[in-house]
Order: structure tokens, then C-alpha cells, then sequence
């Protein structure tokens, strides 16, 4: 009785696999979502979403784009690149005509070969790494933050000529992002001959104790550590540096300058320097932009609110610039038009860089993070 | 000199944690032949409620020797209570059942708690209170080893002390080995099987929820994840004792928790887990059952 | 019944008191308030009980099973609804042809998107296929067969990358890379039983993925490899709807082969070495049986299907890193050929679409996915452990006649 239950079950399922899937017919302009809503890096991958929410709702009372009403097509990634293929290909089928996205870098090289041939604009709030733009194989990329080599350069330079540092320990977490900073923060370091890179190891994310590799560096000698990572594993490694006794100066990417990190480091984030997306709270339109989501959520935006807020600025202004959505248009008035977004006046280089953003140093003074000038 | 031993004392804190969590392993390997892969689980959900008991009473305004303590009972207790539920609704129905069903049980079990912990808080990581104070007497050698460290050692000792009272000279501890030796002699003596069993687990979850609170306070936080992973290195350590053997874990621990560090000092703190498991595969090769494992005589 | 529902009452308030800390307790650090959610509690407490009456019932049910199977009333395990229809050539034909012609019609009706999911679906049943032969015929528990899947991926990956070869030439050295990996680390295990092989076999999955981070010159690390191109027709550049259609079909050619070797397998010399090294080593080796050579044959032969089915997973991604390939997939690919039916390829196949299709169709209730996924586990294994579709070997005893109007 129940095997006969269970043989339904799987006819059912697999008929209903015939079913085509459904689109939508009506007159509206489609913009994917494209990121991780779900597991363990959805904190980096909401905002964005709730961002491209909110300029939706906005536009839409104000009658929409070229009197068209805009909807937004969430699709979780995960950032796994099986899971982003699956993703991309469910938004072309579906009809997108422009898609804010991925997140993590490596789900977004999945992704933009199906893209690519689908002849749709990809624009990424937080895809950092540098080959999506430089290149040239993605020309339908687009994205509003400075790509990761500009953070390592920075921390660099930083390092060896505002701390003065001379021996120099890189440390990261042998994943793609961290390492990818960490790499570029040696290459830096090494090209501007002022110090030396003592020390360049991969720690385990999740793993206990990092004593081991806080004690090597300290055998070293090195006198300043930039590491390449997540908030999680910074805080270890702060908090294991002081119980240490170790007081030398700690640098990491954006991936470290946020709340998150405050929460879990607690004191010991006390000094602690962080590169980051240039300090734009002071622009009215970023303002405006982090009061209405305070008051619609109850708390404050999370990473990369502002960037997947004024890449949906950005696309909508381009959509009404051009006249329509058609690739060709929307590429040129990328390139070509100004636009006054969360994160400032903002337009695109050949290449698909954002020309206007870019990188600060800084600091945890009070329990806060400092923008040092 | 001095790196060898800041290296030593970091090899011995993981040494001290992943013997609390593999005496739970091999306890209940001993006595059911079960690899309860739900361990690390329990370990990490006493860590959880520690952390939520302390938040709540840091707010209502306890002071921090008082938190410590109910913090580390509460957590204990519901440990033991999650162990026990444990082995009653997932292990218990699959007594006699062919080895490989109680194992994906477990497996399934250590999924479904993850996420029910990830469920009920949260997904992210959680600040641990440093519920551990700063001794003054260690000062001049904080930077070898520091206070937390020195309670984990102090602690962890003092349990496997216990532990071994426990089993060598009580009533429960008699029953437990004679259950482990021979479980169907053991019934008909009078022994409770069913009891002895879940006391096992209760111990087990006693021992690894002391390790979680300990962790916590020493490394800051804790997420949802962090059973799996310590779950895994205490269970190769186990193996690498000899599973079933108590004296056999601690060794185990021991020689895995210093390896990592060593390898971690002088080679690379990268490859840090490919030494541990080369470890594990070295011994296992010269050694199959295990350091202190007896080689067990198959009878035809 | 009264007593059924005091106990669930009791239950009902343990799993209460169990979940209080985690379920209604929430402290919110950063504000300093805690938060108190009593209906969770109420949840609890209402699921609980119901459960718990249903577990008692479920659980009598089971007893009485298990106590007629004692007493010889009834066979234990059944040879269920399928195996009887599969065994009558009258309704397996018609069974067949159905499934034959959905199978081969299914891209032209769906859209890319569902033929790009059923192509993941489809690596994965290779990959429980293997699996299967591994576990399920020769009962050696390898919680590390990811490594083999990696193999597979990354060969094509970095034979693509450093000399540019095709798909279809890393496709076979994909597999014979996989298999070599197989014998590899088959050998210094072999004198292991049971519990200590699926820890070692764990830790070979764990140092796969490390090395595969950590070598960058050849692996490209966390990186990962990218433009990786999908599988050809003879040089001709297809578009990627094209190309995903052609995957699926290769796939599709890819587990027909797989089960036709598998069922040869299973009735010949090796399979039937390997389901007696399952059952009882010591006897099989007294028998004559060349135990090295029996289970260095079952690993080589699951690696080289997780090998092909690397290079084709590869090759549909375009991209792979070392994140595709953690415990979890391996935890995956064990639970297919568990709750298959461990030997049974039909069940394989079915346990394999069901766990991967269905979180793509339910991604509104992604949260609960790994949740559920645990929970059906231990359901399995304590309710049917048997799997899905029940494995019971054929035995010859007399003639048995199947027919509809036989009422034994």
C-alpha cells in the first residue's frame, strides 16, 4: 500500500517536471537579484536585496521607468557556482532584462557566461575580483565597488608608510577573497621596497586555535599583520594577538570592517584598521537612502546596502537614459551618464569599473570604526 | 626554546579539548560499537546554552564568578539531557539493527541539530563572554601560556581524573565496564543495559559540554558549525588511540593536538588538517586497531 | 490510548523543557535585552505531543513487523512492489517504454533551467551509482568518496587549463585518473574494518579538498578554474542552451551505461565476491576469495564513476572550486545509496533525483532544507531501512509463479 503510494508520489513528480515553466507576460522591467539569501554568507547578500526592494517601491509610486513598473526577481546563489548556474539560467528563462549581482566573486565567474550569451547586463555591488573587469572577458559586467587590488595597494601603503612598518606578516584565510587580497597586499608591499613580507601563511577558517600562527608570528618579528579575510577569523585572531601580549598593528579588507566584527571582537577590536568602501554616510543621498531602510527594518543596513542600493540607482537611471533595455543602449548610457546614487556621482569606465568609488583606511576608536583622512 | 614551548602549550589546550569531546566517542563506541556522530553537536549546544545563560545574566546583573558557574551547570545539564534524548529517539530503535543504520542516523541527527541551532539563533557567529578571568600570578608568562589556558589544562585534567574514578571504583562505573565486556552477561547478572547506556551518554555529553564551555570563553564565539568541526578532529583522535579505550583517547588526543601544533609551528599552518589525518593514516597502517586498541581476535 | 497520550503529555513537556534555551531565549548583545519568545514554546509543546503519538504508533507498528518476521509469518524484507513488477515482463515493458520516452523527450518540453537542474540530478545518480557498488555491494563505508569526485573535476579542469585538452579527452582520463586515485588510497587501507576505514576514508576527503586549496600552481587554490568549456560535438561551437541539452543526453547515455555494468557486475564472479565481503570477511576470505584484490576492485570501480561524473560537473559549471567538494557531498552521495536501498540501483536512482531536485523546487522552504534532510534521515533508517526499493537478493527456491490470481 504505501509502495504503491510512494510509485504515485514519483509519477507525480515526475510529470509535474513536464510542466514548461511560466513567465510572465506583462509589460514591466525585470531586475534579477542575484546572491546568497540563505546559508552562511546571507548576511553579505540580504541588504542588497532589500536595497533593490526599496528603490523598486520608490520608483514604481513615483509612476516607474518610461511609465513601466519595475519588479525585482530575487534568486538565491549561496555563492556556490553550481548553485549560481541554476540561478543565472532560471533568471534568463524568466526573462530578466538586467540582473544586480552575484555577490561573491567566484559564484559570479559561474554565472557570467550564461549572461554573456544571453546578452544581459550584470552589475555587482560587491564582486571584487579584479580579472571580472580587467579582463575584458566579461564586457557585460559592470560594478559599483573598487576591485580588491586598490584594497590591497592601500593596506600596503598603509603599512609601510603611514605605520611604518618593516617587517610585515600576511596572513588570510585560503579563501578566494582573502587570499586574493592577501596576495595582492604582498605583491605591494614587495614592489614598494620599503619592507619586507616575513611571513605569508593560509589559516583554517573554523578551526580552534590559531595560537600556533600567532606565536610564528611573533618569532618572526614581524611588526604589523594584514590579513586577507572574514570577520570571524579576524576576531580570533585579534583576540589570541592581545591574549598574547602581542601589540602590533592589524589590518584587514572590507570583509572585516562592519558590525560583525565589533560584535565579536569586543574590545579587542580596540585599534584595529580595516580597509573599506570610502566613508559616503555623509552624502545626502546615502543618508536618505540608510533612513528610510532604519525606519521600514527597525536596524541598521548591512554590507553592501549602499552599493546594491545605487546599483539599482544606477540601472534605472541607464533604462530611462537609453530609452529602453536593449544591451546595446544600456551599455553606452553606463559608460557615458552620471548618476547620483548612495555611494555618490558615480559612472562607468570602458572597462566596467565605477569611476568615484573607492577605498579608506579605517580604524576601531571607541568601539567604532573611524574613517582616518 | 621558548617557541617550542608557546607551541607545546598550544598543542596541549587542543589536546585538552579534543579529549573531553573523544572520551564521549569512545566511551559509547566501547559499549555500543556506535560512532555518534552527533557528539560534536552536543558539545556545541552546551556551548550555546552557556552563552545564552550568561547573556541573560549579565543582563540581569550577575556578577561574573556566579556566571561562570551557573553558566557552566546549566550547560551541563542540558547537555546530559540532550545526550540522553539523543541515544533514546535515534539509537535506541536501531539497537539491533545492521551497522551502517545507526550510523546515518547519526549522521542525520548531526544535520538536523546544526540546523536547529542555526534555526532557533542564528546563522552568524556569537560573541562568547571571556567568562574566564585574567590570573595576575600568570603575567610574566602570559605570551607562553595564559590563563584561559591554563584553566582548560586544570580543568580538563581534573575531569579525566574524575572520569577514571568514576569507572574504576564506583557501582555505575563497574556496570558500565561490565556492559562494555560482555552485554548480554551483563543482563543476565542484573545489570540494567538500557541504564548503563544512557548514562554513558550522559557522561560523554557531561565531558564534552565542560570542553564547549571552555572553548567558548577561550576563543570568543561560537556558531552553529563549530561541533562539526571539533566533532571530527576528537573522533580521529579517538581512532588514533584506539577507539573503545579510554586511557586510548586521551593518548590520541594528545598526539593529535600536538602534531597539529607542531606542524602548524614549524611547517605550515595551512596544512595543518593533512598532517593530522597523515598522522591518523600513519598509525593506522602500522597499527590498525589503534595505539591502545586491542587487535581484536576474530573468531570464524 | 489513554496511556499513549499521558506519555505524550510527559513528552510533550520535555522537548519543552529541552528547547527552552535555544528555541524562546534570544539575547540580543548589542542592545542588551533579551528576548522572550514564548510561542515557539507553545509550538514545541503542541508538536511535540503529536509526534510523539504518531512516533508510538509508528514505533507499535514496527514491533509488531518485527516480531511476525520472528516467528516466520512474514518475510522481513519484502521484495516490494517493484521487484515483483519488475520481475513480470507484462508490466515492466509498458513501465519502461513510459519512462524511456519522458526521459528522452524531457529538454525538448522544459526549459533550460530544468534541463540544467536534471543534469546536476543526473551527475549526482552517477555518482550514487558508484557509490552503490562501493557500499551497498561491497559494504566498505567510504565517507571520503567527494575525493574521487574532485579528481575527476580538477583533472579536466587542469588538463584544460595548463594543455588545453577537450572534454572528450579528459572525460576518460578524468575516470582512469579517478580510478588510480581509487587503488591508491584503497591500498594502505586495506586492513581496516568497519569504523576505522570511514575515519580514514574521511580524512582522505578532508586532505583532497586542503591540498587542492593550498597548491595554487597547479590547482589555482581557492581561485578555483574557470572557463572551463562544456562538451563539444565534433569542434562545433554550440550555444549554452544547446550545450546543456546535449549534456543532459550524454548523461542520460552515462547512467544507462552505468547500470547496465553495475547489474552485469552484481551477477558475476566480483559482484558476488563483493556482496560476500560484505557479509562476512573472514569467511570470504576462507572461501578462497582474494580479499586485496576483491575490495581494490570495489574502490577503483566506485572512483573511475565519481571520476567520470567529476569531469562532466566540471564541464556544466564551467567554473569549479574546492567549495563544490566538502563532507557535505559526500555525506549526500552516502545518504542516496542509503535510503536507495544499499545494492539497488532503481532506488539509487530515485533517492538521487529526490534529494537534489527537490531543494531546487522548494526553494522557498531553503531554510528548512538541511533540517528536513536530518530529520528524513534518521526517519529512514529507524522506519525503513531497507531503502526505498527494498534489495532482496533472488533467490532460487522452486518455481514461484507471479500471477494476479495466485492468493497465497
Amino acid at each position: 500500500m504505501r509502495k504503491t503510494v510512494i510509485k504515485k508520489l514519483v509519477m507525480v513528480a515526475l510529470l509535474s517536471m513536464i510542466m514548461p515553466a511560466t513567465g510572465f507576460a506583462a509589460d514591466t522591467i525585470k531586475i534579477g537579484i542575484a546572491g546568497p539569501h540563505t546559508g552562511d554568507l546571507a548576511a553579505y547578500g540580504i541588504p542588497t536585496k532589500e536595497a533593490a526592494e526599496m528603490v523598486a517601491a520608490q520608483v514604481n509610486a513615483a509612476g516607474g521607468v518610461l511609465g513601466m513598473q519595475v519588479e525585482v526577481l530575487p534568486m538565491d546563489d549561496q555563492c556556490k557556482p553550481e548553485i549560481a548556474t541554476n540561478a543565472a539560467m532560471k533568471l534568463v528563462s524568466e526573462g530578466v532584462d538586467v540582473v544586480i549581482g552575484h555577490v561573491c566573486s567566484g559564484a559570479t565567474k559561474a554565472a557570467m557566461g550564461i549572461y554573456k550569451e544571453a546578452n544581459i547586463i550584470a552589475v555587482s555591488p560587491s564582486a571584487t575580483n579584479p580579472p571580472l573587469t580587467q579582463s575584458g572577458e566579461y564586457p557585460n559586467f559592470y560594478r559599483t565597488i573598487a576591485p580588491d587590488d586598490d584594497q590591497g595597494k592601500l593596506a600596503a601603503t598603509f603599512a609601510t608608510d603611514k605605520l611604518g612598518a618593516k617587517k610585515i606578516a600576511i596572513l588570510h584565510d585560503k579563501g578566494d577573497y582573502g587570499k586574493g587580497f592577501a596576495d595582492f597586499s604582498k605583491q605591494f608591499v614587495e614592489a614598494g621596497g620599503k619592507a619586507k613580507v616575513v611571513l605569508f601563511e593560509g589559516v583554517t577558517p573554523g578551526a580552534m586555535d590559531y595560537s600556533a600562527v600567532i606565536s610564528k608570528v611573533r618569532r618572526e618579528g614581524a611588526d604589523a599583520v594584514i590579513f586577507g579575510g572574514y570577520h570571524p577569523e579576524a576576531s580570533k585572531l585579534v583576540a589570541q594577538m592581545n591574549s598574547k601580549r602581542m601589540d602590533i598593528p592589524f589590518i584587514g579588507p572590507d570583509g572585516v570592517m562592519g558590525n560583525g566584527f565589533l560584535d565579536i571582537a569586543g574590545k579587542d577590536a580596540e585599534g584595529v584598521y580595516a580597509t573599506g568602501p570610502k566613508d559616503v554616510s555623509a552624502l545626502a543621498a546615502n543618508q536618505k537612502a540608510r533612513a528610510n531602510y532604519t525606519s521600514k527594518y527597525g536596524k541598521e543596513a548591512g554590507t553592501f546596502f549602499d552599493q546594491g542600493y545605487a546599483a539599482m540607482q544606477a540601472i534605472l537611471n541607464a533604462i530611462e537614459v537609453s530609452g529602453g533595455t536593449d544591451y546595446a543602449g544600456l551599455e553606452k548610457a553606463l559608460k557615458s551618464s552620471y548618476v547620483e546614487t548612495a555611494v555618490g556621482k558615480i559612472k562607468f569606465d570602458a572597462k566596467g569599473d565605477a569611476e568615484g568609488v573607492g577605498f579608506s583606511v579605517y580604524q576601531v576608536q571607541g568601539g567604532q570604526f573611524v574613517e582616518l583622512k | 626554546m621558548e617557541y617550542f614551548l608557546e607551541l607545546s602549550c598550544s598543542g596541549l589546550v587542543r589536546a585538552s579539548i579534543y579529549a573531553l569531546i573523544a572520551l564521549g566517542y569512545t566511551m559509547v563506541y566501547g559499549i555500543i560499537q556506535l560512532i555518534n556522530f552527533a557528539h560534536g553537536e552536543i558539545y556545541m549546544i552546551g556551548a550555546f546554552v552557556a552563552l545564552i545563560v550568561s547573556g541573560v545574566l549579565t543582563i540581569y546583573g550577575f556578577s561574573g564568578f556566579s556566571i561562570l558557574v551557573l553558566a557552566g551547570l546549566i550547560a551541563v545539564i542540558y547537555a546530559a539531557a540532550y545526550g540522553y534524548t539523543l541515544e533514546k529517539i535515534a539509537y535506541r530503535p536501531l539497537r539491533n539493527a545492521p551497522r551502517l543504520s545507526p550510523l546515518i542516523s547519526a549522521i542525520g541527527m548531526s544535520l538536523f541539530l546544526q540546523n536547529y541551532v542555526l534555526l532557533a539563533q542564528t546563522p552568524d557567529f556569537l560573541p562568547f563572554p571571556a567568562l574566564i578571568p585574567d590570573f595576575a600570578f600568570m603575567e610574566p608568562i602570559a605570551h607562553i601560556m595564559g590563563s584561559p589556558e591554563l584553566v582548560i589544562l586544570v580543568t580538563s585534567a581534573i575531569s579525566m581524573v574524575a572520569l577514571t574514578v568514576l569507572i574504576k571504583y564506583t557501582r555505575i562505573g563497574k556496570a558500565m565496564r561490565a556492559t562494555q565486556q560482555d552485554m548480554t552477561m551483563a543482563r543476565l547478572v542484573g545489570v540494567n543495559v538500557d541504564n548503563v547506556i544512557s548514562m554513558t551518554f550522559i557522561i560523554g555529553s557531561v565531558l564534552a559540554a565542560i570542553g564547549g564551555v571552555l572553548v567558548g570563553s577561550y576563543i570568543g564565539q561560537i556558531n552553529f558549525y563549530i561541533g562539526f568541526m571539533a566533532g571530527v578532529k576528537a573522533f580521529t583522535a579517538a581512532v588514533l588511540g584506539g577507539i573503545g579505550n579510554i586511557p586510548g583517547a586521551v593518548l590520541g588526543a594528545l598526539v593529535l593536538g600536538l602534531t597539529e601544533a607542531y606542524a602548524a609551528g614549524y611547517i605550515s599552518s595551512a596544512y595543518e588538517d593533512v598532517f593530522a589525518f597523515g598522522v591518523l593514516v600513519l598509525i593506522l597502517i602500522l597499527r590498525p586497531s589503534g595505539l591502545l586498541g586491542k587487535a581484536v581476535k576474530l573468531k570464524v | 490510548m489513554v496511556d499513549n497520550v499521558k506519555q505524550s503529555v510527559l513528552v510533550a513537556l520535555w522537548f519543552v523543557f529541552l528547547t527552552f534555551p535555544l528555541m524562546v531565549v534570544k539575547v540580543n548583545t548589542l542592545n542588551n535585552i533579551v528576548e522572550w519568545r514564548w510561542m515557539n514554546m507553545l509550538w514545541v509543546a503542541i508538536g511535540a505531543f503529536v509526534l510523539s503519538i504518531v512516533w508510538r504508533w509508528a514505533m507499535a507498528r514496527r514491533q509488531l513487523k518485527n516480531k511476525k518476521a520472528e516467528i516466520g509469518e512474514e518475510e522481513l524484507t519484502q521484495a516490494g512492489l517493484w521487484q515483483r513488477s519488475t520481475e513480470d515482463p507484462k508490466i515492466f515493458k509498458p513501465v519502461l517504454t513510459v519512462i524511456a520516452l519522458v526521459t528522452l523527450v524531457f529538454p525538448l518540453v522544459v526549459d533550460i533551467y530544468q534541463t540544467n537542474i536534471m543534469v546536476l540530478a543526473l551527475i549526482f545518480v552517477v555518482l550514487g551509482l558508484g557509490l552503490n557498488v562501493t557500499v551497498g555491494l561491497a559494504g566498505l563505508l567510504d565517507l571520503g568518496y567527494v575525493a574521487f569526485f574532485a579528481v575527476g573535476a580538477y583533472t579536466y579542469g587542469v588538463l584544460n587549463s595548463f594543455f588545453g585538452f577537450g572534454f572528450w579527452i579528459s572525460l576518460p582520463i578524468g575516470g582512469l585518473m579517478g580510478a588510480l586515485f581509487g587503488i591508491a588510497l584503497g591500498f594502505p587501507i586495506l586492513r581496516l574494518r568497519g569504523d576505522y576505514l570511514a575515519i580514514v576514508t574521511l580524512g582522505f576527503g578532508s586532505i583532497a579538498k586542503i591540498v587542492i586549496e593550498n597548491w595554487e600552481e597547479v590547482f589555482n587554490g581557492a581561485k578555483g578554474i574557470a572557463n572551463i568549456p562544456r562538451p563539444g560535438f565534433f569542434g562545433a561551437e554550440m550555444s549554452i542552451t544547446s550545450a546543456t541539452v546535449y549534456t543532459y543526453y550524454l548523461m542520460i547515455l552515462m547512467v544507462v551505461f552505468a547500470i547496465f555494468i553495475t547489474n552485469r557486475l552484481k551477477d558475476s564472479r566480483i559482484g558476488r565476491a563483493w556482496m560476500a565481503l560484505r557479509e562476512d570477511e573472514i569467511a570470504c576470505v576462507a572461501m578462497g576469495v582474494d580479499m586485496a584484490r576483491t575490495k581494490l576492485g570495489a574502490y577503483a570501480f566506485g572512483a573511475f564513476w565519481a571520476g567520470l561524473a567529476g569531469v562532466i560537473f566540471a564541464a556544466r559549471n564551467t567554473y569549479i572550486n574546492p567549495n563544490s567538494f566538502t563532507f557535505m557531498e559526500s555525506a549526500i552521495v552516502l545518504s542516496i545509496v542509503v535510503m536507495g536501498g544499499m545494492g539497488s540501483i532503481v532506488g539509487v536512482i530515485i533517492a538521487a533525483l529526490v534529494l537534489i531536485l527537490t531543494p531546487e523546487y522548494l526553494r522557498a522552504f531553503a531554510e528548512y532544507r538541511m533540517l528536513m534532510f536530518g530529520a528524513v534521515m534518521v526517519l529512514m533508517m529507524i522506519f525503513r531501512p531497507e531503502g526505498l526499493i527494498a534489495n532482496v537478493r533472488r533467490k532460487y527456491a522452486g518455481r514461484k509463479v507471479v500471477t494476479e490470481d495466485a492468493n497465497v
